[in-house]
């Protein structure tokens, strides 16, 4: 168990390590030169210089990104160009509200692709077509559609909630929950659309396994069965779903905080971009690889939980 | 918001896919609906009565009328005519992104599916790769360093989705890989570019064009997206942009928004019905899906019922024999089947019938020979005792009393504290029937736990001190190993010891031996006469094995296509077997008899069987 856990830690770290060289170099080298494009065409070439060498941007790329990545290390990713605002503060004080939306709409995805998933598998007919159906249209209508018309709906003619603005969890969970109650829905409708399929698929063909038979000729009534062993039989393809609508809902997470206007990563991200920030926008990719090799690490461990075959091989 | 592509079928198409989808109601909509999106942007120039960029300062935020049908923006500018020149530029953006994913992901897919090595491994991982970061997060990203660039984007995302064409394309090819049919092509001097063309891509056309409709829908979804941050290319018109626009004035004039929504939503719900519809069609074309082996022996059964039926035929009892004799450790009646029928229902609404009038009875400490060949109905009735028949199945008619009890007509509820403490059940294929997610500790405690009441120490000293009797020679290793880590012998003691864990008053056990090496199932088969005798069971023994039968049982009950055709004292069955398929499975298993003969159905010429003769099976099977 210690080592399946070591090999995938190390497996994380590697990738972090990768997507972030990768992210470096590309950012950094792919965009022609970067301190005309800060002072502007207008600018003479000793001002471009004098920029380029102010930033660091004359060096060679290796001795830069050499730089970059052990002050990375003691957490230090730099400061932005044009705020001059330590980068690892601007992204680390908007992480909170993004994950905060994320993980919500995660876990609420999860729960009712379970209790939806076992219910169209176990009754099958009508309820199943239904829920089938239902399925298509909320994967396939794009999640900022469904925000946008939550938003016009709920918040624009109903009034039952705010419109925009943002309540942090530690100042009143209830002004929290009122805040990020469209933002969570707008965002999990498509991943438990998803999720559903997956969880539906696999628990159908889990309940066809003879053990299921077996395990109620002992005893078991039908529930306890389904919910304690043909649901864990069941879960590691919904769980490697959900991991990669996680990882969607982190990009699905940069729209919905734009127009709920939530101070999530979304935002600092849109305002780096449109400017040209890289600091900033290497601190967001970052950010989000380290949340994506986390989410992956603990689904890892899930998967190694539910299936004793995978931890033990 | 990523591409999350969905399990598809691999098959080749036969008929066109095209031909059939039109005979698909929501494939038809959904074609004619982005048959005329595509027309009428690319009839723009035509169709549009406003150049879709000239801004107009007295017609902005204009409410929709004559001189423009659906209003203005916040710029002057005809919605409608920006609505189907954004057409253009949306369709064409995303099926730059569909090209480059589908150069990239097949190419790939097809040279790392069918070369394998390093290209393989390298592939793979860039797969990986490509999946850990958000297209979103890496899309603003090249948008900070390359700019504004509609084109540029959906390039990149074509990148980002390639791994879903690779992923399907390796998939296939791998399996087809090795086929024999690409073996002999390969043998008959074929090219490799000659069999990947004909083989491996007629192969994965069909799963490549329904992930197409996918992807397109995806692309379209993310572009407006980008284009809705406000981060697109302002010198073209998309759907994102003018979605932005209608957001930002969403107070002033709440339809502006309505239009090009309405626009990506169809388009990315019919492109997903879309691929819906054609994966139903591809499913459909794969022929009628392979039946279980239940399912196909219940249909056999069922097929043969119309002959049993105009035979009429009464079964042949046996009466018992005097009480003294053989069977003299049986005690009160147990269980009684009285005209028990099981029937499956069928999608357009019958009933196939598999068992009819079926009839027997078990005493007290008495074991009781359910034989028949596969088909015959010996399994279906077992299951019907249990109340555990696979889904469609239902108990049609008859009895079954247990102990004063009707136990076709208890709920589900008074059912299941029958089973396990009153009625247990040994299955035939000991692997499977063990729950691969937990201990064998855990799987035999936790129906002790909840049949008996049993603490959780009390239930772990019983499951060791049940797994030492039934003949485990380290019980305590066994209890803490996962069902994959035992052998099937071991596995088989395993259910035995869970099924009489409650102390069972009726052991129901299907074909126990079946699945099992010679040398094991003679073992197995002296713990379940040893058990029987302790616990005073009564016990059905389901088998197709004469030899097992005279070994065991006290009574037999011989079925054919789920029907009793005869019953009674295992001794005058076996000395005066009146039944001609009686006599035939005994043939199968006495030594020196005459070589059977022809296999018969109960009398009828067997010429009106089409099937081929059944081999029956010896002792040992």
């Amino acid at each position: 168990m210690y080592r399946f856990v070591l090999r995938r830690l190390f497996a994380g770290v590697l990738l972090l390590f990768v997507i972030t060289t990768v992210a470096y170099l590309m950012l950094y080298a792919g965009g022609g030169d970067i301190a005309r494009r800060i002072v502007g065409p207008t600018a003479s070439d000793a001002q471009v210089a004098l920029k380029a060498s102010q930033l660091g941007l004359d060096r060679p790329l290796v001795v830069q990104y050499w730089d970059w990545l052990t002050s990375a290390l003691t957490g230090d990713l730099g400061r932005s160009w044009f705020t001059g605002q330590l980068v690892s503060v601007g992204v680390s004080s908007r992480l909170s509200v993004t994950v905060s939306l994320v993980l919500g709409a995660v876990i609420i995805a999860a729960l009712i692709s379970v209790v939806i998933g076992v219910w169209a598998a176990v009754r099958r007919g009508w309820v199943d077509r239904v829920v089938q159906f239902v399925g298509v249209l909320g994967f396939a209508i794009p999640g900022f559609l469904i925000a946008l018309g939550l938003v016009s709906l709920f918040a624009l003619n109903l009034k039952w909630f705010k419109a925009t603005g943002y309540v942090p969890i530690s100042t009143s969970f209830g002004g929290w929950a009122a805040t990020v109650t469209l933002p969570i829905i707008a965002l999990s409708i498509g991943c438990i659309a998803a999720v559903v399929q997956q969880v539906r698929g696999s628990l159908i063909d889990a309940l066809r396994q003879d053990y299921v038979r077996t395990l109620r000729a002992r005893g078991l009534s039908f529930n306890r069965v389904v919910y304690k062993h043909v649901l864990r039989n069941a879960g590691g393809p919904a769980l490697a779903v959900l991991a990669v609508q996680f990882i969607g809902l982190l990009g699905g997470a940069v729209i919905v905080e734009q127009i709920f206007a939530l101070p999530g990563l979304g935002q600092i991200t849109v305002a780096a971009t449109g400017q040209g920030d890289i600091p900033v926008v290497m601190g967001v990719v970052v950010a989000t690889a380290a949340i994506v090799v986390t989410v992956n690490l603990i689904i890892d461990l899930a998967q190694g939980w539910l299936n004793p075959k995978v931890r033990l091989s | 918001m990523t591409a999350t592509p969905l399990a598809l079928p691999t098959t080749a198409v036969k008929v066109s896919l095209f031909r059939r989808l039109l005979t698909h109601p929501t494939g038809v909509v959904s074609l004619l609906v982005l048959f005329l999106v595509a027309v009428a942007s690319a009839l723009a120039p035509l169709l549009a009565t406003h150049d879709p960029n000239t801004a107009s300062l007295q017609d902005v935020l204009a409410k929709a009328g004559s001189e423009h049908l659906l209003g203005a923006d916040s710029a002057g500018r005809d919605v409608l005519s920006r609505l189907l020149f954004a057409g253009q530029f949306s369709l064409a953006g995303a099926l730059l992104a569909l090209s480059v994913a589908l150069v990239i992901g097949v190419t790939a897919g097809l040279i790392a599916g069918y070369y394998g090595g390093w290209f393989d491994s390298a592939s793979s991982w860039l797969t990986g790769l490509t999946m850990a970061l958000p297209g979103m997060v890496v899309l603003l990203a090249a948008r900070a360093v390359l700019g504004p660039s509609m084109w540029l984007s959906m390039m990149i995302f074509g990148v980002l989705l390639s791994p879903a064409f690779f992923r399907l394309v390796y998939a296939s090819v791998t399996a087809v890989r090795n086929e024999l049919y690409v073996d002999a092509a390969r043998v008959s001097g074929l090219s490799d570019f000659r069999i990947i063309g004909r083989h491996i891509l007629t192969v994965v056309r069909a799963p490549v064009i329904i992930q197409s409709a996918m992807v397109l829908g995806i692309a379209i979804a993310i572009q407006a997206g980008l284009e809705f941050l406000g981060l697109g290319d302002l010198n073209i018109p998309t759907w994102g942009s003018m979605l932005n626009d209608g957001f930002i004035n969403i107070f002033k004039s709440p339809t502006l928004v309505l239009w090009p929504s309405l626009m990506i939503g169809l388009v990315c719900i019919a492109l997903t019905l879309l691929a819906n519809a054609m994966r139903d069609e591809l499913e459909r074309s794969r022929g009628p899906v392979k039946k279980s082996r239940k399912a196909a022996a219940a249909a056999a059964a069922a097929d043969a019922e119309g002959a049993a039926e105009k035979r009429g035929a009464a079964a042949v009892v046996h009466p018992d024999e005097p009480a003294g004799a053989e069977n003299s450790n049986a005690g009160e009646l147990l269980l009684e089947v009285t005209d028990l029928g099981v029937g499956y229902d069928q999608p357009d609404g019958s009933t196939t019938h598999v068992v009819n009038h079926v009839g027997l009875t078990v005493r007290r400490g008495e074991v009781h020979g359910l034989v028949g060949e596969s088909g015959s109905g010996k399994t279906q009735t077992a299951f019907s005792i249990l109340r555990l028949l696979p889904q469609g199945g239902r108990i049609t008619g008859g009895s079954i009393f247990f102990e004063g009890k009707d136990l076709a007509h208890l709920s589900e509820k008074e059912m299941t504290r029958v089973r396990g403490k009153r009625i247990a059940y040994i299955p035939q294929e000991p692997m499977s029937n063990l729950d691969g997610a937990f201990t064998i500790g855990s799987q035999l405690t936790e129906p002790m736990r909840v049949c008996l009441g049993l603490s959780k120490a009390e239930a772990r000293n019983r499951a060791l001190a049940l797994l030492a009797k039934v003949g485990i020679p380290n019980p305590e290793r066994t209890f803490n190993a996962y069902p994959h880590q035992v052998s099937g012998g071991m596995a088989q003691r395993v259910l035995i010891a869970g099924a009489v864990s409650c102390e069972p008053d009726l052991l129901i056990a299907d074909e126990p031996t079946t699945a099992l090496d010679v040398t094991v199932q003679a073992e197995v088969l002296n713990l379940l006469r040893e058990l029987q005798d302790e616990l005073n069971m009564g016990v059905i023994l389901v088998t197709h094995n004469f030899g097992v039968v005279a070994d065991l049982c006290d009574r037999v009950t011989v079925m054919q296509t789920g029907r009793v055709v005869e019953t009674g004292p295992v001794r005058a069955i076996f000395n005066n077997a009146q039944h001609p398929y009686t006599r035939q499975l005994l043939d199968a298993i006495l030594e020196d008899t005459a070589p059977r003969g022809q296999y018969t159905t109960a009398g009828h010429n067997p010429a009106e069987k089409t099937a081929e003769p059944k081999e029956l099976k010896g002792v040992t099977s």
